[in-house]
């Protein structure tokens, strides 16, 4: 069982990444690396690191996903 | 499943060194540095982890047969080090980035040729 | 097109390195690495910690976490170096559409909760999982939370300023005093250990993490609010 969500919780991290690098959209690349960083922190959790999954949503899927936004906002901003 | 995890890992660094090197737009490049980040972490941790184990942290076991019961605590400290200096170190680049498009109004590397000759 | 042939033979390349890699990698069944042992087995009785996690990222390894705080206050530093705002450059009078009242009138219930959960855990770092990052970290999710919901709300540099420069000489003084009373630098055995798993327990280690909590929140919050200000580029 917990095999089998180690296996699409996987999948769904490399799609992610996949998606990160391959979509010409910045807005859907920077949801997309929230996801990978969100289901790995999934994965920690599997591995018994409580800690470190906490650490990387907070920091890793919360604050990095809203910086980039911030950024995005401030280039579009100074491109008009 | 520590095998499928370590392979995640070494996956996501594949893909991320993919991202930073065929890619042309700035804020691409820092989220193919992020997605290598995160897997070096995944990893790490997964170097870490033993079979059958629990997490490091003694509520319910007790702390004579600690050494018997819990996974390797030390690069789970790394990691926790290491997730925070990601941050900082993607605002800092993502702050450049944002400087280089005030000065040159565009985010394509090719265009940024002064240090070419 | 020469260009993708070196990417495509970088890649092969380091894969070929991470399969050589994984090729001795077998899950162990037993702790093997000695320092990670060490630390599983003395945590307890050495300092006190129930989070095993905890007592070396605050004490046996406490000068790394020195040094990454300096890391996040330089990053923050320099952000705020770089991205300066000069007084005339703010744009006061741009048209922004009000926020939903949803969010207005919901962020004010919801922000002292995100508080008072970011303050929980750097609290209970040395017995549960999380400590001074993670509770930082929410804490400057708690101040985004209010800059959403009120775009013009500024991050009071005096107060980071204050905040982060006084939990920043807490941290350096509870470790010198660790050096002056007890074995070593950061040592949390200067203060009782008291009984194992109970809130005032570890010596001073809780201590040192609700410095590292406030510090790294100020740091996160500064960082955050230093990077989403609007910023009138004709003056600049």
């Amino acid at each position: 069982m917990i095999v089998a969500i180690a296996i699409v919780l996987s999948v769904l991290t490399l799609v992610g990444a996949f998606m990160t690098i391959h979509s010409k959209k910045l807005s859907i690349a920077v949801i997309s690396s929230g996801l990978v960083s969100l289901t790995a922190s999934i994965l920690f959790l599997l591995l018994a690191a409580p800690d470190v999954a906490l650490t990387e949503a907070s920091i890793g899927s919360g604050l990095t996903t809203i910086i980039f936004f911030y950024a995005l906002n401030k280039i579009r901003q100074n491109h008009d | 499943m520590g095998y499928i995890i370590i392979i995640t890992g070494f996956l996501l660094v594949l893909i991320g060194l993919w991202g930073i090197l065929s890619q042309k737009n700035l804020i691409k490049i820092i989220l193919g540095f992020t997605i290598f980040d995160t897997g070096i972490n995944v990893v790490m941790v997964s170097i870490g982890y033993v079979k059958g184990k629990t997490a490091p942290i003694l509520d319910i076991i007790s702390a004579k047969d600690a050494l018997k019961s819990v996974v390797d605590p030390v690069p789970q400290a790394l990691v926790l080090t290491s997730i925070v200096i990601g941050l900082g170190v993607s605002a800092l680049m993502l702050v450049y980035a944002i400087k280089l498009h005030h000065d040159k109004k565009s985010l394509d590397i090719n265009n940024f040729k002064d240090l070419k000759w | 097109m020469i260009k993708k042939i070196l990417i495509i033979g970088l890649l092969a390349g380091v894969g070929l390195i991470f399969f050589n890699l994984l090729q001795v990698y077998h899950v162990p069944t037993e702790l093997n690495n000695k320092l990670g042992a060490y630390y599983a087995e003395n945590a307890a009785t050495q300092v006190g910690a129930a989070n095993i996690i905890s007592a070396i990222v605050v004490t046996y390894r406490g000068f790394d976490t020195l040094g990454e705080v300096t890391i996040l206050f330089l990053a923050a530093s320099i952000i705020s170096f770089v991205l300066k705002v000069r007084k005339e450059d703010i744009v006061s009078d741009r048209f922004t559409s009000p926020n939903s009242e949803i969010l207005i009138y919901s962020s004010q219930i919801i922000v002292p909760v995100i508080f008072l959960v970011g303050i929980y855990i750097f609290i209970n770092g040395h017995l549960t999982p999380g400590g001074g990052f993670q509770g930082g970290a929410v804490i400057a999710s708690g101040v985004l939370l209010m800059m959403l919901a009120n775009p013009s709300m500024k991050v009071s540099h005096n107060l980071v300023a204050f905040v982060e420069s006084i939990s920043g000489i807490a941290f350096v003084v509870l470790g010198v005093l660790g050096l002056v009373l007890a074995g070593g630098f950061l040592d949390n055995r200067f203060l009782p250990l008291g009984e194992f798993g109970t809130m005032l327990s570890a010596g001073a280690l809780p201590l040192i993490y609700i410095f590292i909590g406030l510090k790294v929140g100020a740091e996160l919050s500064n960082i955050i609010g230093t990077i989403s200000y609007n910023q009138n580029e004709k003056n600049s």
